[in-house]
C-alpha cells in the first residue's frame, strides 16, 4: 500500500465519521471580541447545530477598521469570505465596490430565500437600501447614542435623580448643579462626531451632509457647520472650559469613568448596557437623548450605528443559499430579541422588538426600551435617514481633531467646524474622483 | 594608499552577491516600484478601477497644510527622540564605564528595556500616565498639576518622545559603552597627568574619539524615529489630540489603512522614502567628514 491510498483511505474515513453529506463551508468575518464575541460564536452554533447542509465558520479580524481592511485585501488576493461584517461608516466605500460585493436582495432572490425587507425598522433599513428601497446589505447589530444617568451622583449633588433630562437647555442646568456640588465629572462622552455631530443633526432635522447626507449621489458636501451644530459644539465647548464636560478620548474611552462611578452623565450608544449593567455598582438609568428646545423639527429621530453584513462576490452558488439561510437565521425575532436584551444592540426588526416586550423584558428592565423609541417615533426624513459618505472613516477622524480644538481652546466651535467642512470635502472629491 | 583587493573571473563574486542583491530587489526594490506606481493613480479600495493622476497625489499633498505640519511634527519628534536617547545612554555609559565594582548587574538592568516591543512599551507608558487610572498622573495630581495628554498637545508630544525614547536608550548604551571600552586608557592617562578634569578629558578625547559611534548611532536612531515609533504612537495617541503626534509614518498608516485613500499613502511612502534618503545622503556627506576614525 502506497502513501497516498493510506491517506486518501484516512481522508474519506475521516468524512465519513463526520457527516453523511459534505457541508458546504460559509466563511463569516466579524469584528467582535469579548461578550460580544461569545454571543456571535453562539448565534453561529445554534445555526450550525440547525441544519446539516451549511457549516459557518465565524472569525475574529480585529477592529471594525481592521476587518474591513482584511476582506478588502483578502478580495484583491481573491480569497474573500462570504460575509464580511462591515461598520455603518464603511457603508459608503461597500456600496461603492460594484464588482466586489454582491447586494442581499440579489442573494435572497437567487436563492428563492422569503425576505421581506419591510420586516425590519425603518431608521435600520433606511441605512442599507438604495434610494429604490433595495437593501444591499443585511443589518446586523445596530444601536443609536442615549444618555446614561448615575443616579446616585444627582442625589449626592442635592438634585432629583428623576430630574427632566430630555433637553440641553435642563442639562446645562444640572450640569451647574453638579459643578457647584464638587462633581469633578459631570458629563462625558463617548464618540463625539458620532454622538453630537452625526446624531445631532438628524435629531433636530438639519443636514449633515449636502445631497441628502449623501443618499443621492457622491457630489456631496458637508453642511456640519450650520447653526444647530456650531451652538451646540460651542456650547459643549464652554462646559468644557469650565470644567463641567470632561473630554476621554475619540472612542468610547469614557465609559472607563461612567462605569467606575466617576462621572454623573455619559452620552453613549445603546449598547454600551451590557458593560454597564455589570459594572456599575451605582443606580443609573437610560434617558432619551437630549435635544435643544426650540429648534423646529426637533425631537426628529437618532441614526444608528454598529455595523450590517455584507456579501462578498466570487462564490459559489451553493455558498450563497447557504449565505441567504444564515441571513434569515440571524434576522428571525428570536434571535434579534435575545441578541437585543443581551447587548443593548436595537431590536433591527419589528418583530424581535414585540417578542422582547412579550417576554416582558421592558418591564423588568425600565429604559431598555428608549433607544428603540427614540428610533421609531418619528418616520426618518432626508435629514435622518443616516449618512452615506465616502472616506467618512477619515472625515471622522478630522472632526475628532477639530472637536478637540474646541475642547482645548484653540479654536472658536464656527472656526472649527468651517475648517472640518473644508478638509471633509477634499476628502469627499477625492472619493467622487476613485469612484 | 588605498589597498585593493581583487578577485579573478566574475562568477564567484557575483555568486556571493546573488542573494543580497536578490533580498533587496524581493523586499526593496519591488515595494518600492510598486508604491511609485501606484501613486501615480487613485484607486479604489478593492483594486476594481484606477484612475491615472499623474502627480495629482502629490500636488494634493503639497496643498495640504496639514500634511506639511505633519513634516514639523516629525522634525521635531525624531530630532527630540534622536537627542533624549543618545543623551541618556551616552550619559549612562559614561557613568557604567566608570564602575569598578557591580558593573556587570547594571549593565545588563540597562539593557533590558530594549527587549520591549515599542507597542508594549507604547501601553506601559500609557498606563502610567493614563488621565484617569495612570500611577504618575495621580502623583502629578497630589503635587497639584492637571495632566491630560488627551488634550493637551505638548504633554501628548513629551509623553511619546520618552516612550519612544526609552527602550532605545538601552540599544544605544550598548554601543557607547562598547566605544568608550576601545578608547585606549593610555590616553586618557596621559591626559589625566597632564592636568585635564574629566569634564576637559571627555570633552577634547573621549567625545571625538567616540564620533564614529556617535555617527553611526545618529544615522540609526534618526531612521528608528521615521518608522519604528509607529507602534508607540498608536497605542498611545493615535496621533492626537489634534494632529500634535501624527508623524509622516502614522499618516501613511492612517490615509492608507484606515481611510483607504491608497492613492494619497503611496505618493506620502514615496515622498518619505525620498526624505529619508536625502537625509541618510546628508549625514554621509557632510557629517560624516568631521568623523574621526
Amino acid at each position: 500500500m502506497t502513501i497516498r491510498t493510506l491517506l486518501g483511505g484516512a481522508a474519506i474515513s475521516l468524512a465519513l465519521g463526520t457527516s453523511a453529506y459534505a457541508q458546504t463551508e460559509i466563511q463569516f468575518w466579524h469584528a467582535f471580541t469579548g461578550r460580544l464575541g461569545e454571543l456571535v460564536a453562539e448565534q453561529v452554533e445554534t445555526f450550525n447545530g440547525a441544519q446539516s447542509d451549511y457549516t459557518v465558520v465565524a472569525t475574529h479580524k480585529g477592529n471594525y477598521s481592521e476587518t474591513l481592511n482584511a476582506g478588502i485585501a483578502a478580495f484583491r488576493a481573491g480569497e474573500q469570505p462570504d460575509i464580511l461584517m462591515v461598520f455603518e461608516v464603511g457603508t459608503a466605500t461597500m456600496m461603492a465596490a460594484k464588482g466586489a460585493i454582491k447586494p442581499v436582495y440579489e442573494v435572497m432572490a437567487d436563492a428563492g430565500a422569503d425576505f421581506d425587507p419591510d420586516a425590519f425598522i425603518g431608521a435600520v433599513k433606511g441605512y442599507y437600501t438604495t434610494t429604490e428601497g433595495e437593501m444591499l446589505s443585511m443589518p446586523f447589530n445596530s444601536s443609536t447614542p442615549v444618555l446614561w444617568v448615575n443616579r446616585d451622583a444627582l442625589s449626592e449633588a442635592g438634585i432629583d435623580p428623576d430630574t427632566d433630562l430630555s433637553t440641553w437647555q435642563n442639562v446645562g442646568a444640572v450640569l451647574d448643579q453638579l459643578k457647584e456640588a464638587g462633581n469633578e465629572c459631570p458629563l462625558t462622552t463617548a464618540w463625539q462626531s458620532w454622538i453630537h455631530l452625526e446624531n445631532l443633526s438628524a435629531y433636530h432635522n438639519v443636514p449633515f451632509a449636502t445631497q441628502d447626507n449623501g443618499f443621492a449621489g457622491f457630489d456631496t458636501e458637508l453642511a456640519l457647520n450650520g447653526p444647530v451644530q456650531v451652538k451646540h459644539i460651542e456650547t459643549m465647548g464652554e462646559w468644557a472650559q469650565d470644567g463641567k464636560f470632561i473630554y476621554a478620548g475619540r472612542r468610547n474611552e469614557g465609559g472607563a469613568n461612567f462605569r467606575a462611578g466617576e462621572c454623573a452623565l455619559f452620552t453613549e450608544s445603546s449598547a454600551g448596557y451590557a458593560g454597564i449593567k455589570s459594572e456599575a455598582s451605582f443606580d443609573f438609568d437610560v434617558r432619551p437623548l437630549p435635544y435643544w428646545e426650540g429648534v423646529e423639527g426637533a425631537p426628529q429621530n437618532t441614526i444608528i450605528g454598529g455595523a450590517s453584513l455584507w456579501v462578498m462576490e466570487g462564490q459559489s452558488d451553493e455558498e450563497y443559499k447557504g449565505v441567504a439561510e444564515f441571513l434569515n437565521f440571524l434576522s428571525s425575532p428570536e434571535i434579534q430579541a435575545k441578541w437585543h436584551q443581551d447587548t443593548g444592540y436595537l431590536p433591527i426588526t419589528a418583530a424581535a422588538g414585540e417578542l422582547t416586550r412579550e417576554q416582558g423584558f421592558y418591564d423588568e428592565n425600565p429604559g431598555t426600551d428608549v433607544a428603540v423609541k427614540q428610533m421609531t417615533t418619528n418616520e426618518p426624513t432626508a435629514n435622518s435617514k443616516g449618512l452615506r459618505l465616502g472616506s467618512f472613516d477619515q472625515i471622522r477622524g478630522i472632526i475628532d481633531e477639530e472637536l478637540e480644538a474646541v475642547w482645548s481652546g484653540d479654536k472658536s466651535a464656527q472656526a472649527a467646524l468651517d475648517s472640518a467642512k473644508e478638509r471633509g470635502d477634499q476628502l469627499l472629491r477625492r472619493f467622487e474622483a476613485a469612484n | 594608499m588605498e589597498k585593493r583587493v581583487t578577485f579573478k573571473g566574475w562568477l564567484l563574486p557575483m555568486l556571493l552577491l546573488l542573494p543580497q542583491v536578490f533580498i533587496t530587489a524581493a523586499f526593496f526594490f519591488y515595494p518600492a516600484g510598486q508604491a511609485i506606481y501606484q501613486s501615480l493613480f487613485i484607486p479604489d479600495p478593492f483594486g476594481l478601477s484606477m484612475q491615472y493622476v499623474g502627480l495629482g497625489n502629490f500636488e494634493y499633498l503639497a496643498k495640504d497644510p496639514y500634511y506639511r505640519a505633519s513634516f514639523v511634527t516629525t522634525a521635531v519628534f525624531s530630532g527630540l527622540v534622536t537627542l533624549v536617547s543618545m543623551g541618556m545612554a551616552l550619559y549612562l555609559a559614561v557613568l557604567a564605564d566608570r564602575l569598578i565594582k557591580g558593573s556587570g548587574t547594571y549593565r545588563t538592568l540597562l539593557i533590558w528595556p530594549y527587549a520591549v516591543a515599542p507597542a508594549v512599551a507604547g501601553v506601559l507608558w500609557m498606563f502610567m500616565f493614563n488621565t484617569r487610572v495612570g500611577v504618575i498622573s495621580w502623583y502629578l495630581g497630589l503635587l497639584g498639576y492637571d495632566w491630560n495628554h488627551v488634550l493637551n498637545e505638548t504633554e501628548a508630544m513629551g509623553l511619546v518622545v520618552v516612550a519612544s525614547s526609552w527602550g532605545r536608550v538601552s540599544y544605544n548604551f550598548l554601543f557607547f559603552l562598547a566605544g568608550l571600552q576601545a578608547i585606549p586608557r593610555s590616553v586618557i592617562e596621559a591626559a589625566a597627568i597632564d592636568g585635564a578634569r574629566f569634564w576637559t578629558r571627555f570633552r577634547t578625547i573621549v567625545f571625538p574619539l567616540l564620533s564614529p559611534t556617535t555617527f553611526f548611532l545618529l544615522v540609526v536612531n534618526i531612521v528608528y524615529a521615521f518608522f519604528e515609533t509607529f507602534g508607540v504612537i498608536h497605542t498611545i495617541t493615535s496621533g492626537g489630540p489634534q494632529q500634535a503626534t501624527t508623524i509622516l509614518v502614522y499618516k501613511v498608516y492612517k490615509d492608507g489603512f484606515v481611510g483607504q485613500d491608497l492613492g494619497s499613502s503611496a505618493a506620502q511612502s514615496v515622498v518619505l522614502l525620498l526624505v529619508v534618503g536625502l537625509l541618510t545622503v546628508i549625514q554621509f556627506k557632510y557629517i560624516e567628514r568631521r568623523v574621526h576614525y
